[in-house]
């Protein structure tokens, strides 16, 4: 599970991390991914592991377009610019859970047959459900291709580049929208992946991001802006604190052990865990 | 200060008298219920969202987490009057006075965080607050609390057969909030907040007290949250956690603020004016339908006015030439 978490904020990670960008419409993001595997599937027939790409491909896009239209101009503000684009994403975040409830009507729904969907796998006696363990697998290929990405290529540098000072990148030639559009895109496609593969295991509802949201913003936070490995790591944390607070304290406040844990880990650590700014 | 600050202070008081005034003098005209309803919910968060923008826009600390306040009034208040028969009076002071201590407590760890740290830290310890609430039997856990209806009553701050004593708490509250604020935009905590938040740095090597300040703000604004949420739990006579400490109470109390002006006298009351009926209309019109075209349209004029007027609503009104000022 918890590198399932891992895998929703490593998008997250790139956008609200590493660009500085507040998205409070991440996890609705995750929403429309898993909208999209969902009627691909029903439609279409294709398996949810095979749409993924596909799902990513699209999710891209709509990262990048929303980019364009909307935080590029939020981020332009001079005033509050932190307000603004918490309440910009919001709003955003507002309109498309009420085009899902239009659209997509507030029915739950779900995949019920898919190649991974209540499958489990036993490895040396343990066993373990086939969805969970490829997102799992695709969530450390995502992080690993995110640090390469980030670190060993001129993109990555230009994106931390443009992060830290604007001015001076747009003097050596680097386009700052273009850049941060592709990081947008990047981070969705990141965030379309964990849509597909959890959509065969959880239900579908136009508010099912709010509940992901929270947590993917307080792996990010934990592990530290501005670190990839950071998210990673506070991905894995996340999910052994949650399964540990599992056990102690009844299912409904799982959470609280999160919360607390972020609490206790900003308090000695400021800048989280691998922060840098 | 100079003369045109002391010459603007009066005049903020004087306008504020005669919309006190006019407010007042509305349920003579308004004698229909959903327009009173919305009247009263939009005086309540004009002062929420005045007493927020204490801490997160004087004070420059973003607290998305001050549903926790809210809740904590009003369960502070009911858990008071259910369980021990204190009047909901006393509950209201109780419940500040609970939430202010809180708020301090919490303030010795968490304001040594900055940016997206710290307001990651309010909306998680405003969620933690929900969970806990969930699941305590003893406060009603999930189901909530029903207040007992014992009819019309100053005593019992309830009242069945009209809102008017409601609407006139609220506009209390509202006056109250904004009073307060500004007052304290003159004192010494007024000038030590807008310092700590432009560069606290800067503030600290000068000799402002920047712990200290960031308690005061915390501290009257989570009294003043609370003493709203008691209000709410007399006013809807019905609480659960969700309803009263759910996430989407601290982003109502900020958006005001944020559409108004963050960090301005008249920001709040302005937002609020406009938002809240708003809101209200677009629920009404459009939210029956349960297909979300309420949402789209709240959504959208969200994203368009944080986008077209970053600095707020108020910032219409700003002369170009006085900005310094009327900051």
């Amino acid at each position: 599970m918890g590198l399932l978490y891992g895998l929703i904020a490593v998008g997250l990670a790139l956008i609200f991390g590493l660009m500085d960008v507040t998205n409070f419409a991440h996890g609705e993001f995750l929403m429309i991914a898993m909208y999209l595997s969902f009627f691909l599937f029903a439609f279409f027939a294709i398996d949810p592991l095979l749409s993924a790409p596909l799902v990513a491909a699209a999710l891209f896009i709509f990262g990048a377009v929303v980019y364009l239209l909307i935080v590029r101009f939020a981020m332009r503000a001079k005033a509050n610019a932190g307000m603004v684009q918490i309440f910009t994403t919001f709003g955003l975040a507002i309109v498309m859970r009420g085009l899902a409830q239009y659209f997509f009507t507030p029915d739950y729904r779900s995949i019920p047959q898919s190649w991974l969907g209540g499958k489990t796998i036993s490895i040396a006696g343990i066993f373990l459900p086939e969805p969970q363990l490829v997102g799992a697998l695709v969530s450390i290929a995502a992080f690993a291709g995110l640090y390469f990405f980030i670190h060993r290529t001129d993109f990555g540098r230009a994106l931390e580049a443009t992060r830290e000072d604007p001015g001076a990148v747009a003097l050596v030639g680097i386009d700052k929208n273009r850049v941060f559009a592709f990081g947008w895109g990047l981070g969705a496609a990141l965030v379309g992946l964990a849509g597909a593969i959890m959509a065969v295991f959880f239900y579908i509802y136009p508010d099912v991001g709010a509940s992901f949201a929270l947590i993917a913003y307080v792996t990010v936070a934990l592990g530290g802006f501005g670190s990839v490995f950071g998210a990673f790591a506070g991905g894995i944390i996340v999910g052994l604190v949650e399964a540990v607070t599992a056990l102690v304290l009844p299912p409904s406040l799982k959470s609280v052990g999160i919360y607390a844990v972020y609490l206790l880990v900003v308090f000695i650590r400021p800048r989280g865990l691998f922060g840098s700014i | 200060m100079d003369k045109d600050f002391a010459a603007r202070r009066r005049r903020d008081l004087i306008i504020a008298a005669v919309l006190a005034a006019i407010a007042a003098l509305t349920p003579l005209f308004v004698k229909d219920v959903v327009v009173q309803n919305i009247l009263i919910l939009t005086l309540m968060y004009a002062g929420l969202s005045q007493s927020w923008n204490i801490l997160s826009g004087y004070c420059g600390q973003i607290s998305l987490g001050h549903a926790l306040y809210f809740g904590l009034g009003a369960y502070t208040t009911e858990l008071l009057f259910m369980k021990f028969g204190v009047l909901p009076w006393f509950g209201m002071l109780a419940g500040g006075v609970v939430s202010a201590l809180i708020a301090m407590g919490l303030g010795y760890p968490f304001f040594r965080l900055r940016g997206h740290y710290f307001v990651i830290a309010t909306i998680v310890i405003a969620e933690i607050g929900l969970l806990l609430f969930h699941n305590w039997e003893w406060a009603g856990a999930a189901m909530g609390i029903t207040i007992p209806i014992r009819g019309d009553s100053w005593l019992k701050f309830q009242f069945l057969r009209t809102k008017l004593p409601y609407f006139y708490f609220a506009l209390a509250l509202c006056c109250l909030a904004w009073f307060v604020t500004w007052w304290l935009e003159d004192s010494k905590w007024g000038f030590w907040w807008r310092a700590v938040k432009d560069n606290p740095d800067a503030a600290e090597s000068l000799g402002v007290d920047v712990f200290n300040s960031k308690m005061g703000a915390a501290a009257v604004s989570a009294f003043l949250v609370a003493v709203g949420g008691s209000f709410y739990a007399q006013f809807v006579s019905y609480i659960d956690p969700e309803s009263v400490m759910g996430f989407q109470f601290s982003l109502l109390m900020a958006l005001p603020a944020v559409l108004g002006g963050i960090g301005t006298l008249w920001g709040p009351v302005l937002g609020a004016a406009i938002l809240i009926p708003l809101t209200e209309l677009t629920r009404f019109k459009f939210g029956g339908s349960g297909r979300g075209v309420d949402l789209i349209v709240y959504g959208t004029l969200i994203v368009l006015i944080s986008l077209a007027l970053p600095r707020g609503l108020l910032s219409l009104f700003a002369r170009p030439k006085k900005t310094g000022v009327s900051r």
